[in-house]
C-alpha cells in the first residue's frame, strides 16, 4: 500500500476529471438512457413516446426471433472460443517442446491478431465463395454436398466463426506460451525421470497448472466473441441467410438504427448489459483468486 | 516481459541436452522432427488465408475466377493496388484510420496515467467512487449502448468528426489499472525523497514517473493502436460521409456482392491487404512490446 501521498486538495480532482468526464458522458449517461428507453415505446421519428413498463421485455422474451438470436450468439461464441482455445493450446504446447525456434514460431502465429475480424471475414468470404472460392472447389472432390453459405445457414455460421477465430488464435497462443514457460522445467524433468510420457506429463502436470490461464482465456474469448463480433457479421453475412447468423449484438443495431424500433433495441441493450456484467463478474472473481493464491 | 525472460531462460536450459546429444555423435531425434513438422503445418494453416488473399491481389479477374484456383502470385499486383487505391479513396481512409488509432491510443494513455496518478498518490474524497466508475466502463462496451450513445454524440454535434471518432474511445479501465499497478511498484522512498527536495506532484509525475513508465507506455500503445485501427461499430455509427470513413468500413464498397458486379476480387483483396498491413506490421516490428502489452494489460 502506498502511504506517501501529496497533500493537494483540488489537484486530484483535476487529474481524474478527463477520465470521469469521458466515462460519464459516453458511458454512464447512454447506459442510463438505454435503461430509460427500454420502458418506453417511441415512435420512429422520436417525436412521441409512451411509458409501457416491461412491455418491450415481454415482447422480446416471447419472440422466437429473439430466441434464435440468443442461440446464434452462443453458437458463435462457443465456436470461436473452442477453436481459438484448442488451436492456441495445440500450437503453444508444440512450441514449448524442447526445440529451437520458439521465438520465430511465436512471431509466425501472432500476427493475425492485427487483422480486424471484418477484414478476415472478407478474406474468408472469398475462400468460401460458392463459385470462385478454393474451399468449395476442393470439397467438391470429396462430396457432392453444396457448401454454399448464401443458401445454407450453418455454412455461413462456420464462415464467420472460422474467420473470427483466425484473428484471435494468436492472442490465445501468447497467453498459453506465457503460462507454459512459467512451469518450472524441474517439475517436468522429475516427471519424465519417473517415467511419465509426453501425453501423461501434459494431462497430469501441464494441464492442471494451465487451468487458471485456460479459464481466464475462456471468459475473455466468450466476452470478445459475444460483443466484438458485430463487425464480421455486418461486413459479411448481414445476419443472413435467413436469420442464421443474426446474433444479439447485430440485432440491437439492426432493430435500433435500421428498424428504428428504439424501445426494443434499448431493452435488448439492457439484457446484453446483464450478460456482460455477469461475464465480467466471473472474470474478476477469478482474477481476485489468482492474486490471493500466487 | 515475463514471457520473453522465461523464453530466454528455457532456451538456455534446452541448450544443455542438445550439446550433449551432439557430442554423442549427432543422434537423429525423430521426435524433434515431428514437432517441427507439426508446427510448420500449423503455421502454414494460419498463414494460408493471408497468402491466398495476397495471391488473389496479384491476379487478373480471369485468373481469379479460373478453375482450379491458381495458388501462386501473378504479375498484376501494381495495377490492382492502384485500382483499389483510387476506387476506395484509400489515402483518405488510411489517414482517418491512422488518426483514430493514434489519437485514441495516446488519449487513453494520457487520461489513464493522470487518473491512476490521482488514485495512487492522493487521498481525496470520492476516490473510491472514481475508481468504481472507471471499473464499471468494462461492463459497458459500445455494443450495449448503441442507440443512446449515438444520440449523445448527435446532440453534441460530433457526428462525422475526429472528436466523435476518438474522444469517446479514450476512457480505459484496463489502461488505468495497468498504470495503477505499475505506480504501486514504484518504491515509496522515491516519492519521499522527491517531497523532501520540494518536488511538486506534477513535476514528480513528469520528471520521475513518466521516464519510468516508457516500457508500459510503449506496450500499451501497440495494443491500443491495433484496437483503435480495428474499431468497427463505433465509426460505422457516427460517420456517414465518405471523407470521414475509416478503412475497415470503407473498403467494403469494393466487395463484389454476388450477381451485382464484375467479380473484381483481385481489387478487393488488394484493398484488404492495404488495410491490414499497418496493424500487422506494428505487431511484427514491435512484437516484444505487443506481447508485454497484451499480457500485462490483462492482469
Amino acid at each position: 500500500m502506498k502511504r506517501a501521498v501529496f497533500p493537494n486538495r483540488l489537484l486530484p480532482y483535476l487529474l481524474v476529471l478527463p477520465q470521469i468526464a469521458v466515462t460519464g458522458v459516453f458511458f454512464f449517461w447512454p447506459a442510463l438512457e438505454s435503461v430509460r428507453l427500454s420502458v418506453f415505446r417511441t415512435s420512429p421519428f422520436g417525436d412521441k413516446s409512451f411509458f409501457v413498463g416491461l412491455e418491450n421485455f415481454r415482447k422480446l422474451l416471447t419472440s422466437s426471433e429473439y430466441y434464435s438470436s440468443i442461440v446464434n450468439s452462443f453458437l458463435f461464441a462457443f465456436g470461436v472460443t473452442a477453436i481459438g482455445l484448442g488451436a492456441g493450446l495445440l500450437v503453444a504446447a508444440l512450441a514449448t517442446q524442447k526445440i529451437r525456434g520458439l521465438a520465430a514460431y511465436r512471431t509466425a502465429v501472432l500476427w493475425p491478431y492485427g487483422i480486424a475480424p471484418p477484414i478476415a471475414g472478407i478474406i474468408f468470404l472469398f475462400i468460401f465463395h460458392p463459385s470462385y472460392g478454393a474451399l468449395p472447389y476442393w470439397l467438391s472432390f470429396v462430396t457432392s454436398y453444396e457448401f454454399n453459405w448464401l443458401l445454407k445457414g450453418w455454412v455461413a455460421m462456420a464462415l464467420v466463426i472460422v474467420a473470427t477465430a483466425w484473428t484471435h488464435v494468436g492472442y490465445n497462443i501468447a497467453f498459453f506460451l506465457a503460462g507454459l514457460l512459467a512451469i518450472p522445467a524441474s517439475v517436468l524433468e522429475a516427471a519424465s525421470v519417473d517415467g511419465a510420457g509426453a501425453i501423461r506429463r501434459f494431462r497430469s502436470i501441464i494441464f492442471p497448472l494451465l487451468s487458471p490461464i485456460t479459464f481466464y482465456l475462456l471468459v475473455v474469448n466468450l466476452i470478445f466473441s459475444f460483443f466484438g463480433s458485430f463487425g464480421v457479421i455486418h461486413a459479411v453475412t448481414q445476419g443472413g441467410p435467413g436469420r442464421a447468423t443474426e446474433i444479439m449484438v447485430f440485432k440491437v443495431y439492426n432493430d435500433g438504427l435500421i428498424g428504428l424500433n428504439l424501445g426494443s433495441s434499448a431493452a435488448q441493450s439492457v439484457l446484453l448489459m446483464l450478460v456482460v456484467i455477469a461475464l465480467t463478474a466471473i472474470q474478476f472473481r477469478f482474477v481476485e483468486k489468482r492474486v490471493t493464491y500466487s | 516481459m515475463s514471457a520473453d525472460g522465461a523464453a530466454v531462460a528455457s532456451a538456455r536450459v534446452d541448450a544443455l541436452p542438445r550439446v550433449a546429444a551432439a557430442r554423442r555423435g549427432r543422434t537423429f531425434d525423430w521426435g524433434t522432427v515431428v514437432v517441427h513438422a507439426l508446427l510448420i503445418l500449423c503455421v502454414a494453416v494460419i498463414a494460408f488465408p493471408l497468402y491466398y488473399a495476397f495471391v488473389i491481389s496479384t491476379q487478373t479477374v480471369p485468373e481469379v475466377l479460373g478453375r482450379p484456383p491458381l495458388l501462386r502470385p501473378s504479375g498484376h499486383m501494381l495495377e490492382n493496388y492502384a485500382a483499389a487505391w483510387q476506387r476506395s479513396n484509400m489515402a483518405r481512409l488510411l489517414l482517418n484510420s491512422a488518426v483514430v488509432a493514434i489519437a485514441s491510443a495516446l488519449g487513453k494513455i494520457a487520461i489513464s496515467m493522470l487518473s491512476a496518478f490521482a488514485i495512487v498518490y492522493f487521498n481525496f474524497r470520492g476516490k473510491s467512487v472514481a475508481f468504481w466508475m472507471i471499473f464499471v466502463t468494462l461492463m459497458l462496451p459500445v455494443e450495449v449502448r448503441i442507440m443512446s450513445t449515438y444520440e449523445v454524440i448527435g446532440s453534441i454535434g460530433w457526428l462525422n468528426s475526429y472528436a466523435g471518432l476518438t474522444i469517446p474511445l479514450m476512457a480505459s479501465a484496463t489502461a488505468t489499472f495497468l498504470f495503477r499497478q505499475f505506480y504501486m511498484t514504484v518504491p515509496n522512498e522515491l516519492v519521499e525523497a522527491a517531497q523532501l527536495d520540494g518536488v511538486g506532484p506534477l513535476r514528480f509525475l513528469w520528471a520521475f514517473l513518466l521516464p519510468l513508465s516508457w516500457a508500459n507506455i510503449a506496450a500499451l500503445f501497440v495494443v491500443l493502436f491495433i484496437f483503435g485501427w480495428n474499431q468497427y461499430l463505433w465509426p460505422l455509427m457516427i460517420t456517414n460521409t465518405e471523407t470521414m470513413r475509416v478503412v475497415v468500413i470503407g473498403l467494403q464498397d469494393l466487395i463484389p456482392r454476388t450477381g451485382t458486379h464484375v467479380p473484381e476480387w483481385n481489387v478487393m483483396m488488394a484493398a484488404a491487404m492495404m488495410a491490414l498491413l499497418p496493424p500487422v506490421a506494428v505487431i511484427l516490428f514491435m512484437q516484444r512490446w505487443f506481447v508485454k502489452g497484451l499480457i500485462e494489460s490483462e492482469k
